[in-house]
């Protein structure tokens, strides 16, 4: 039974793959949303890979997905669940080399993914791209990371293990599980591999995997994420401990059957879809649970909002992801999804998602982070957070706003009949249409590049600060 | 759709080992006091990390 004076003053916490995780996750996050922009470009000027086939769209954009996902996404949560296990757990990590090896591990996984995906080696298997090999050592990686996670909240030293940890533990085991059955394959050749599954049983593995990375990556993790750095940035703990514990196993529990709804009105039978549906719907419940939690939890803390650029940042990103849980509840629905479905709706859902909560509560936990794991007061410059929250919700709303207008607009169009029982539109009239809010949608991008940039000054001058030096924003009593 | 014969029983497995958790968690006392595990990373962080709170 651990008492609130139990806590440790000597603990010499392992900072240094941290550390070395959260600049690599800055890193891979301009490099991943660079790319994201040239191919957004390549949506509105389409000839400007000049026929180089390393620069065409449909190479790169998977380039883009697995960089940002895996680069960005997937470092940030290393970094931060290294982080919160060791403090909640009031413990140092477990296999401090095998940890450094986790990092050295992911970051040559990037590298290959850099490499082979701009050739066209690809399963063509959405977020799972990487080849055989590569899968292999991702396999390898990840168990690694599973055994230093695990073992680090194994030797805690206070019995409680903080609900974060929970939704880090569902998140690393449920990858594993995901990334295994995924790729299981018949390698070829060195470059080429073929999926087990035939046709539609492909498909459905392949969403299964594909939704539950959004459910169990980019939701679980983050949430763990949410559910220690807003109670820290706040100061006030988290607003109901007991809502945590209960949308929690929700999630988990009805996340995992949600995934047919990327396959309704295709081969996939009938009642398979009629599942994904359904539980995609059950799915708002427990969703709005981590959205409220997080929310209230500013609760006695609402005036932080006036002067504290990271508490916007986790404001704005919780207001995301409940917006984002009702929209995929929402666009699951097959009546919906009959119009939804291909369209750019789809796309603005996802980066809704990932650029209003996955990216937001990154940048708002990195930027809570770096000043702790560097031993600095504060970040370099709370003005330049305020610049990045600007340009990143300004982006993400005109990213999200010009795919809702093209999405809506393809799917009427597409589906739009004459009184004469033919389509009213060409493919390729709709294509034209849609070609201004590509523009629109470069520019939000754009936008939330630039951001990060600015991010990647802020932390640079913060860690060449020296310690305990007085931060710019200091103001000193005289 | 031979394939259900593996997922059933591999879900139903899934599921039990899901409970399992549950109740080690339930029964290791780690649900029994709300209010001070919400309170002790801030006590934690409060200690190591003195920041010049402007906010």
């Amino acid at each position: 039974m651990n008492t609130l004076n139990n806590l440790k003053t000597d603990i010499q916490y392992e900072y240094k793959v941290i550390k070395q995780l959260t600049i690599m996750a800055i890193f891979w996050g301009i490099i991943g949303m660079s790319i994201g922009v040239f191919v957004a470009s390549e949506l509105v000027w389409p000839d400007l890979n000049n026929g180089i086939s390393w620069l065409s769209f449909g190479r790169l954009r998977p380039l883009h997905t697995n960089i940002v996902i895996f680069g960005f996404g997937a470092t940030a949560l290393m970094a931060t669940s290294f982080y919160v296990a060791q403090r909640t757990c009031q413990t140092t990590l477990a296999f401090k080399n095998l940890a450094s090896f986790v990092f050295w591990g992911w970051q040559f996984v990037l590298i290959l993914a850099l490499i082979t995906l701009p050739l066209g080696i690809t399963t063509t298997k959405e977020y799972a791209e990487l080849e055989w090999p590569i899968a292999l050592i991702i396999a390898v990686v990840w168990i690694s990371y599973a055994i230093v996670y695990f073992g680090t909240v194994a030797k805690r030293t206070v019995s409680h293990i903080y609900v974060a940890n929970w939704f880090y533990g569902a998140f690393i085991i449920t990858v594993t599980l995901l990334h295994v059955v995924n790729h299981l394959s018949l390698p070829v050749t060195f470059t080429k591999s073929y999926s087990i599954y035939p046709g539609a049983v492909d498909a459905m593995v392949q969403w299964w995997y594909g939704h539950n990375a959004v459910g169990f990556l980019l939701t679980a993790g983050f949430l763990g994420m949410m559910y220690y750095f807003v109670p820290i940035q706040v100061k006030r703990p988290i607003y109901s401990y007991r809502l945590s514990i209960v949308h929690f196993w929700a999630l988990i529990g009805i996340y995992m059957w949600a995934g047919a709804h990327h396959l309704h009105y295709s081969a996939l039978p009938d009642w398979v879809q009629s599942i994904g549906m359904v539980f995609s719907l059950m799915l708002l419940a427990p969703s709005w649970g981590g959205m409220i939690n997080g929310i209230m939890t500013f609760s006695g803390a609402w005036h932080k909002l006036k002067t504290d650029p990271i508490s916007r940042f986790f404001i704005v990103c919780l207001t995301f992801y409940g917006m984002s849980t009702f929209e995929g509840s929402f666009m699951a629905i097959k009546t919906v999804n009959s119009l939804s479905h291909n369209t750019d709706w789809t796309i603005g859902h996802v980066h809704s998602g990932a650029l209003g909560w996955v990216s937001m509560i990154s940048i708002g936990s990195i930027y809570v982070l770096i000043p702790r794991i560097f031993d600095k007061r504060d970040m370099y410059s709370i003005k330049l957070m305020n610049v990045h929250f600007w340009l990143a919700t300004t982006g993400t709303l005109l990213y999200v706003t010009a795919m809702w207008i093209s999405g809506i607009m393809q799917g009427l169009m597409w589906r739009a009949i004459d009184d004469d029982g033919t389509l009213t539109y060409a493919f390729i009239e709709v294509v034209i249409a849609s070609h201004p809010f590509y523009i629109m949608r470069l520019f939000g991008g754009i936008l939330f590049l630039f951001g990060m940039i600015i991010m990647a000054y802020n932390v640079a001058m913060t860690i060449k600060e020296k310690t305990l030096e007085l931060s710019k924003n200091e103001k000193v009593m005289v | 759709m031979d394939i259900i014969y593996i997922l059933i029983p591999l879900s139903v497995l899934f599921l039990l080992v899901a409970i399992l958790f549950f109740f080690w968690a339930v029964n290791s006392d780690q649900y029994e006091n709300f209010e001070s595990s919400s309170y002790h990373i801030l006590l934690d962080d409060k200690k190591k990390h003195k920041t010049n709170d402007l906010t």
